[in-house]
């Protein structure tokens, strides 16, 4: 077997280039990737790229010159073609779903369908003003209805808001409406209880609305346990926010149990919904004793990731919740759709968190997805995500150490164990495997795992690309006990060697200046 | 299913090699009782050619016919279509976080460029990588400047947009932290008198540049102000265009400012996406939420770029985090980077000047018509105007398919002369002919 690139380590052993030595900039090539200088440093004064008509001399006379400024110092002057250039260049130094496999753990790098992007861009739907009167907005209320609908059913609860822009910003929600739900009941309570595999969002999240966290360790197993929550809860603890199948990719087998402990003593159950492409059609947290949960839009329903956001992050609730939930709120009255917005109809909502509505065209994206795949579909995803997951994990078993046992869902940690003799780490293995590639998995999270390597290859991954990820991990695990110091050099092959991270920290260049040193 | 790619002889193998039967024994982790028995009651699944008659069924509901002439946070402006062109390259739109540097150069230096557009055109030292939206940006910030001070009174002028002060009144409802709201005067600018008495103790004195009224508020003022009590100046901009001809709110005393770019690059897609900013003074650049890309060395000694500072970030500090804030508005981000990156110094000068002329344009149409402004502070491309009875004009326009603009009843119910102030914005994208379209059908 072969990997992706046809490329082997040893190709370039004493194959040094002068460009790849050059430190500066200034229009080196290596074969066609070029170096390309920030947007301040190029272009020639008087050069534009945009085509627009001219305003009048006196266009703003009758402002107070004290607060008016001319042309602003810095910014770039370049034709259209320069811009193009600029940035089509710089997407080739990265490394993208459309590239390559990229099995980053935790974050469902599935494909993004090129459907979807088209339908985003509608006029109707992109051109589409926030404020525009509700009779100009019909489609958009009528979309955004069916999708509450639809994410409701899939999560087994009563009702979602689609207003939070990211899965944190669900995850500050959802805990604001745990806080308001506990506060309407008389008391808002002190502690949130979280198992050490959580992501770092959820104590965040939690602190942000004066919680104090509680760490819950995992078990042996790496699952969590009744006995442990139980030995936590008390009645100063407003909820616990568990992730389900959790981080290590394992599915929290007593959360009915652990829901049950919860709810004796008046708290509420959080579910953080960042794996919930483990669970389509084949089981909902409703079901399972969650009381709230959130959705991350661009993991589950394949929304772009661009590079760090835009997100989504619907929180979907059970029906005593639903009244705190934020404004706006969309209604069906007859064959009419309505934003409530008004705090006198929904005299419990925590109010608004968002400007407007949330991110609106990532719904339009995940409603094309969901409706492309349908119920069937939905189902079939999840059933393949964890079985690609599993395929990885029996494939590699022997090769890299596996620290837990339990049946894996939709993903699955490794660790460096195996490797510690050769001196070999997590992050040697992780940038190797740029050099065969393919993007690595998530590294060092969740944070129970020393040294965890956490592979999850998605849905949309076919057999041969998976085969040929091993086939690269395997050549890798070898090479370690071969040519260890080899690894450490790694990578060779993308557009720029290790980074000193330390530097950049410590001596913060954090934006340009004209005569800008590093 | 054209996303999955396993055929029945793939998913045997599989299954071979990982030493189970059938799928659903991948499954037996889950309790059965657990297990759902039924499909999802979801829509039945479309073929590509009927999923584009059912959305576009949905978008042709939707009236998009004339550029709105409502603002009041979301701004319609011409986007050259270089913008979405390059920002479809799948490098840039289907890449994650930059987690791994050496392989996300392309949007680590395009961050650093945007990051870099902020402060040029803030007057600030330091931006971050981007926030959710204007709205959260502003709640952010005062809860940055209560860390900052060690203080937990915010105040703000009742003049930035109410979206963001309500926002900031969710957000802060769980830190227990109080909440002053400053009235605006006659010519639509904070009351400096009443702000001046509220600051004393503050943690942040927030103000709009320019406010949710379009007024060019007194920030220079303001600033003076939250300085001598010791609190920080924040400067909320919805509509970044007016960056380019207003002083930078860093230059007028400002030490945070936040908003969004919108108006750069990005669509109004009913809301949203679009990139939330945030710049402050480099003093504060410990306790500022998100992220941030900084430059430095490969080991060849070449410049590269790297997401650093994070000592500060939840997936380190977790509970002591700065903020919870993960995923931001990255792709909004670039959109915004690549349009400025086209306008450029000259561009952004002639943009900016273009919207002030058109709104301009509009009160002198609608002065022809005996429609005058509310308040008396100099605008930018924004402006609230006694129409008489402003939802009913609203109501009466929709009908041929124009967005009117905002009631500010709506925002300010209190308000003497809220019945009859419209909020109206005029862009580039409003020609004189649909000006004076507007004006004639506003008073016919």
């Amino acid at each position: 077997m072969s990997n992706q690139s046809g490329w082997k380590p040893d190709m370039e052993k004493g194959a040094t280039s002068p460009a790849l030595d050059a430190p500066g900039l200034g229009g080196a090539v290596r074969g066609l990737v070029h170096e390309e200088p920030l947007l301040f440093e190029h272009g020639s004064k008087g050069r534009c790229g945009v085509s627009l008509p001219a305003p009048g001399a006196k266009a703003a006379d009758d402002l107070p010159a004290a607060l008016v400024r001319g042309g602003i110092e810095g910014l770039p002057e370049l034709s259209e073609l320069e811009v193009v250039r600029h940035f089509t260049r710089m997407s080739l130094w990265n490394h993208g779903i459309d590239t390559g496999f990229y099995p980053l753990g935790s974050c469902t790098m599935k494909y993004n369908p090129k459907s979807s992007e088209a339908l985003a861009r509608l006029p109707g739907f992109a051109g589409l003003h926030p404020l525009a009167p509700a009779e100009h907005a019909q489609g958009a209320l009528e979309l955004m209805y069916a999708l509450e609908r639809a994410l409701s059913e899939i999560a087994g609860m009563d009702v979602t808001t689609l207003n939070p822009a990211a899965g944190a910003h669900g995850e500050l929600t959802g805990m604001m409406v745990i806080r308001a739900w506990h506060a309407a009941h008389g008391n808002p309570r002190k502690k949130v209880l979280i198992p050490d595999t959580a992501h770092g969002t959820n104590p965040a999240s939690a602190a942000l609305n004066g919680y104090a966290c509680v760490q819950l360790a995992s078990g042996a197993d790496g699952r969590l346990h009744p006995d442990t929550v139980a030995a936590a809860m008390d009645d100063d603890v407003a909820a616990i926010m568990i992730t389900n199948p959790n981080t290590l990719g394992l599915f929290e087998s007593d959360i009915a149990e652990i829901a049950r402990i919860v709810h004796a003593r008046g708290g509420l159950v959080y579910g953080d919904g960042a794996n919930m492409n483990a669970l389509l059609g084949n089981a909902r947290p409703g079901d399972m004793g969650f009381d709230v949960i959130q959705y991350n839009l661009h993991k589950t329903f394949a929304t772009p990731h661009g590079g760090g956001g835009p997100g989504s992050g619907p929180v979907a609730v059970k029906a005593t919740l639903a009244p705190f939930l934020p404004l706006p709120v969309v209604v069906k009255e007859g064959e009419q759709y309505r934003l409530v917005t008004d705090p006198k109809e929904r005299p419990r909502t925590i109010g608004r968190i968002h400007g407007f509505h949330g991110n609106f065209g990532m719904m339009v994206r995940a409603w094309a997805y969901l409706r492309e795949l349908g119920p069937e579909g939905l189902k079939a995803t999840s059933d393949l995500a964890v079985l690609n997951a599993n395929y990885v994990r029996a494939s590699l078993q022997g090769d890299y150490n596996l620290p837990y046992q339990t049946d894996s869902l939709h993903e699955v940690v490794f660790d460096d164990t195996a490797q510690k003799e050769a001196g070999v780490t997590t992050m040697d293995v992780a940038k190797r495997l740029i050099d065969h590639g393919f993007h690595p998995p998530t590294i060092y999270f969740p944070l129970v795992v020393h040294g965890a390597i956490m592979i999850e290859p998605t849905e949309t991954e076919s057999k041969e690309t998976i085969d040929a990820f091993v086939a690269a991990l395997k050549a890798i695990a070898e090479e370690a006990n071969r040519d260890p110091e080899a690894l450490k050099a790694s990578p060779s092959k993308p557009f720029r060697a290790r980074l000193d991270e330390t530097r950049a920290a410590r001596k913060p260049v954090l934006r340009w200046t004209p005569g800008m040193k590093v | 299913m054209r996303y999955h790619p396993h055929t029945p002889e793939d998913v045997r193998a599989m299954l071979d090699v990982v030493g189970k039967k059938s799928v659903s024994e991948l499954f037996r982790s889950i309790p059965t009782p657990l297990r759902l028995q039924r499909p999802l009651q979801v829509p039945p699944a479309l073929d590509e050619i009927a999923l584009f008659g059912e959305l576009g069924r949905m978008a042709a509901r939707n009236v998009v016919s004339h550029p709105p002439f409502v603002g009041a946070g979301s701004y319609p402006h011409h986007v050259p279509p270089t913008v979405d062109q390059l920002l479809l390259r799948g490098e840039f739109f289907t890449a994650y976080t930059p987690y791994q540097p050496e392989i996300a150069q392309g949007t680590l230096q395009a961050l650093f460029e945007w990051q870099t557009f902020v402060c040029l055109l803030t007057g600030l030292d330091v931006s971050n990588a981007s926030v959710y939206d204007g709205a959260t940006a502003t709640a952010e910030a005062a809860l940055m400047a209560t860390r900052v001070t060690d203080r937990s009174k915010v105040v703000i002028s009742a003049a930035v947009h109410p979206a963001y002060r309500d926002t900031l009144a969710t957000y802060l409802r769980s830190t227990g932290d109080e909440i002053v709201t400053v009235p605006f005067g006659a010519d639509g600018r904070t009351d400096l008198a009443a702000l001046a008495r509220a600051a004393e103790g503050a943690a942040a004195v927030i103000v709009g540049w320019p406010n949710a009224l379009g007024v060019i508020d007194a920030l220079p003022e303001a600033a003076a102000i939250a300085r001598k009590a010791g609190a920080l100046t924040v400067a909320v901009t919805a509509e970044a265009v007016s960056l380019g001809l207003l002083q930078a709110p860093g230059a007028l005393g400002a030490d945070v400012a936040v908003g969004s770019f919108q108006s750069f690059g990005n669509s109004m897609a009913y809301g949203g996406p679009a990139p939330g900013f945030f710049a402050i003074r480099e003093k504060y650049v410990r306790q500022m939420p998100g992220r941030v890309c900084g430059a430095t060395v490969d080991k060849h000694g070449r410049r590269g770029f790297v997401l650093t500072l994070s000592t500060r970030e939840q997936h380190i500090r977790r509970e002591k985090a700065t903020s919870n804030i993960c995923t931001n508005a990255g792709l909004c981000a670039l959109a915004s980077t690549m349009h400025l990156a086209l306008l450029g110094r000259q561009g952004l000068a002639d943009l900016a000047r273009l919207n002030h002329e058109r709104a301009r344009l509009l009160r002198d149409e609608l002065g022809k018509v005996g429609v005058k402004p509310i308040f008396a502070g100099p605008v930018f491309n924004e402006q609230a105007f006694d129409v008489g009875d402003a939802e009913a004009v609203v109501a009466r326009l929709a009908k041929r398919g124009l967005a009117a603009g905002l009631p500010l009843a709506r925002w300010f119910p209190d308000h003497p002369r809220a019945r009859g102030a419209l909020l109206c914005v005029a862009t580039e994208l409003h020609s004189p002919e649909l000006i004076q379209l507007f004006a004639k059908a506003v008073k016919p």
